[in-house]
């Protein structure tokens, strides 16, 4: 009997050599997150994975909040299989196919924003310590992104930001755990500018009111820089409180100011009540400098349009997405979003359903919910299919760029859902600006944290 | 001068829905001497109730054009208000398009009923309490009153325009000799005015002119000897609450208009009527008023970009800033009586 050398140490050695073998191609393919699923915040077990979508759910935002909640519910039942699959039948990407992510069954939790930075960071790091969320999207204001997407950077998670339209989100504070599908102030500018200029020519005297928050100033900042560039001059800027109500005071000067175009740098409540005031006030059937005086709303956004009823009629802006686009994406959406709750989404819900799905193939594409896979997934991914044309998750700065759409009330609509319509869609290429932008340079993304 | 004017139209237009809900809250304290925090909410409710009867008159029933497609491509449904078919589009049209100003005749008995259950369910338990109590009690109420509105009707402010007669401006400018567009006024804003004008009237006339109002003036001055008389005060203050309700609730109908209704626009104004109470002086109902039009037309002067470049974020503080002064010149308030709030 002969006394071969296969000892354990060298079946050990054999067995290592090939498992690493074996492993090889998803080593190369999906660096080095192929450890599995552990080493990071949250890692998920092996049957199911829990997403935290933290939308404003009271306060002045809770429609936009609502409607953000019905979107990740969409989603989230299109990833698990369920409903007709939406925005998985058009999207670029193929790799989702129903079964969750990663063969996990996705679940998730809800916070409440309160659209007040102290409240969503606490909700958004309940959903991530009590509930072990492992993604936090949603939310309906610059300030609440900017504060979310810090905890999330700090927990180690990935943080899908939901609408924020502010520069700073990624601009002054980008964070490389954080991405935004959403547009920006700057991109609004660079899409509006143009069409403005065609609308109103180049020798108009501008009257600004803007909101006195982050958002305001950086929309303000924006669309300043570029209706200057047309050689439009700025004959007053005043900032108003945020949630002034009646602007009756804020707006009556604009009259014998000298400015012939009013620019409204607000959202949400206040451009309801500041683009209804100044309709009542007669500033839409004046003249001023021998011109019609004009009224510019930069964001505009359905849910608010239909707060200000009849006072949007031929004002022009700018927004994310429009249920009316026709190409396949926005369809299919439709369709889903329509048949199950009656109504055609709105930009936050949009936004909200497509940065869901983008995790989802994120996460499968890296082959890890490690936030450093997901981070290097989505870095530099072109996609397409999902509504916006061709989009770039620029690596830079995380932001996307794509198609702007310029819009303008509708005079005579329809119905309650048929108030805004697409002027012009601003090609991906008129709206991409330069990493080292002014308005963003000051911005370091810093290096993805997995936490753990 | 032209931006003198307008300040001072604005002023005296806020200024009314100010002394319309710190009348109301006067009112209260005058007779219950309880501080109600939930009045804020009774001028929101007034707005909704603008909001529901628009909503009531549009009630429709649809019918399908096979002509027209619908977001999904499915024909779209049609939806034409029985008040269009019981009367006529014309007709029908104009009584949804008058639905504020009816509302002010529907607002009347709800808000008056809203009143008394108010009073009756809940603050009357509270009236021995340190006003510390009833502070927390009636805005908690407050809070509540603002969720169920939210939860029917959504936190989007809601518009709720003013009959197409009152949609546009009045140009002081031409009658005043200035130049054409100039001093541009909402004819709503006019109306609302005079719609202030006439119910501060009519409840200082109600409580100077009448048996009703000799006696809650006397109750004000004397519970005690009021009820030695052989008066049942409690009954009469009873009504002085509804009747505070309704004057805010009216309040919130007209301007509805004026700001989209939303749920939280009560406590707005809620906080600012208080401050003007407390210029004007806890009880005084002409106090009320006075103070009401006078932080109105100050606030609305503050608000100017030449008076911010001057003193950035007066226009937010001036308000409180006169507040401060006054209570420390003059801590009974402008018109108050001796001895009320002055420990």
């Amino acid at each position: 009997m002969s006394k071969g050398n296969f000892t354990r140490r060298s079946m050990l050695m054999a067995s290592a050599t090939t498992g690493a073998a074996l492993a090889m191609p998803t080593i190369f393919s999906s660096a080095v997150w192929a450890d599995g699923h552990t080493g990071f915040t949250n890692a998920p077990g092996d049957s199911s994975v829990t997403l935290g979508f933290n939308v404003p759910q009271t306060g002045a935002y809770a429609d936009e909040g609502a409607d953000e909640l019905r979107a990740f519910r969409l989603a989230v039942a299109h990833l698990n299989g369920e409903g007709d699959g939406g925005m998985l039948n058009t999207f670029s990407s193929t790799v989702l196919d129903g079964t969750g992510i990663m063969g996990r069954r996705v679940e998730y939790v809800t916070g409440d924003t309160q659209t007040a930075s102290d409240a969503a960071r606490s909700s958004a790091r309940s959903m991530i310590e009590r509930d072990g969320a492992i993604m936090i999207s949603g939310g309906s204001s610059s300030g609440v992104a900017v504060a979310v997407q810090s905890l999330c950077q700090d927990a180690g998670v990935i943080f899908m930001a939901g609408l924020t339209h502010a520069n700073d989100t990624t601009g002054k504070d980008m964070r490389a755990n954080g991405f935004r599908h959403f547009f920006n102030t700057e991109m609004t500018g660079r899409a509006l500018a143009p069409i403005l200029e065609g609308l109103y020519g180049t020798d108009r005297k501008v009257y600004h009111l803007t909101a006195d928050y982050n958002w305001g100033w950086s929309q303000e900042r924006s669309i300043r820089a570029y209706t200057e560039g047309l050689g439009w001059e700025t004959i007053n800027s005043v900032l108003t409180p945020v949630g002034a109500g009646d602007f009756s005071s804020y707006l009556t000067p604009v009259a014998n100011s000298g400015a012939d175009v009013l620019i409204l740098n607000h959202y949400g409540g206040d451009m309801v009540n500041s683009l209804t005031q100044a309709v009542q006030f007669g500033l839409r059937d004046m003249q001023a400098n021998g011109k019609n005086f004009e009224i510019v709303v930069p964001l505009f956004s359905r849910l608010m349009a239909r707060g200000a009823g009849s006072a949007i009629a031929n004002i022009h802006g700018s927004t994310n997405w429009h249920w009316s686009l026709q190409d396949a994406g926005s369809q299919a959406f439709v369709r889903s979003f329509g048949t199950e709750y009656g109504f055609p989404p709105s930009q936050a819900a949009h936004t909200c359903y497509v940065q869901t799905l983008l995790y989802a193939d994120a996460v499968t594409r890296g082959g890890s919910f490690n936030p450093c896979a997901v981070v290097e997934a989505l870095e530099g991914f072109e996609f397409d299919g999902m509504g916006n044309g061709p989009t770039l998750y620029r690596a830079d700065d995380h932001q996307c760029f794509k198609d702007v759409l310029v819009v303008r009330g509708k005079e005579n609509p329809e119905n309650e859902y048929d108030l805004l319509e697409i002027v012009e869609v601003t090609p991906r290429a008129d709206v991409t600006y330069p990493v080292d932008h002014p308005d963003f340079a000051e911005g370091q993304l810093g290096t993805c944290n997995p936490g753990a | 001068m032209e931006a003198i004017i307008l300040q001072i139209l604005n002023g005296l237009d806020k200024g009314s829905a100010y002394a319309l809900i710190a009348l109301g809250l006067t009112l209260i304290f005058g007779t219950l001497g309880v501080v109600n925090f939930a009045h804020g909410a009774l001028f929101m409710m007034g707005a909704f109730v603008a909001v529901t009867l628009k909503r009531v008159l549009s009630i429709s029933f649809d019918t399908i054009d096979e002509t027209r497609i619908d977001f999904l491509g499915n024909p779209m449904v049609v939806s034409t208000p029985y008040v269009e078919v019981w009367f006529g589009p014309s007709v029908g049209g104009t009584i949804i398009d008058w639905a504020v100003p009816l509302a002010v005749i529907v607002a009347i008995p709800i808000m008056a009923l809203i009143g008394i259950i108010m009073e009756r369910g809940l603050i009357r338990h509270f009236y021995k309490r340190p006003h510390a109590d009833q502070i927390l009690v009636t805005f908690g109420l407050a809070i509540v009153l603002q969720e169920i509105i939210k939860a029917f009707y959504g936190a989007n402010p809601i518009p709720t325009p003013s009959p197409e007669a009152f949609i546009g401006s009045y140009d002081f400018g031409v009658l005043l000799g200035f130049d054409p567009f100039s001093i541009m006024y909402p004819y709503w804003r006019l109306v609302y005015f005079g719609f202030a004008a006439v119910i501060i009237g009519a409840v200082f006339a109600f409580l100077r002119f009448t048996t009703f109002g000799m006696v809650v003036r006397a109750g004000m001055e004397d519970r005690e000897m009021v009820g030695l008389l052989g008066i049942d005060i409690d009954r009469r203050f009873v009504i002085m609450f509804a009747i505070a309700a309704v004057v805010a609730g009216l309040a919130g109908v007209m301007y509805a208009p004026i700001l989209s209704p939303n749920y939280h626009m009560g406590m707005d104004f809620l906080v600012l009527s208080f401050v003007v109470v407390v210029v004007g002086g806890m009880g005084s109902l002409p106090g009320a008023v006075a103070a009401g039009f006078l932080l109105g037309v100050l606030q609305s002067f503050a608000s100017m970009s030449e008076i911010i470049e001057l003193v950035p974020g007066i226009n937010q503080v001036v308000i409180y800033l006169v507040a401060v002064i006054v209570l420390l010149i003059r801590p009974r308030g402008l018109l108050g009586r001796k001895g009320v709030m002055e420990d």
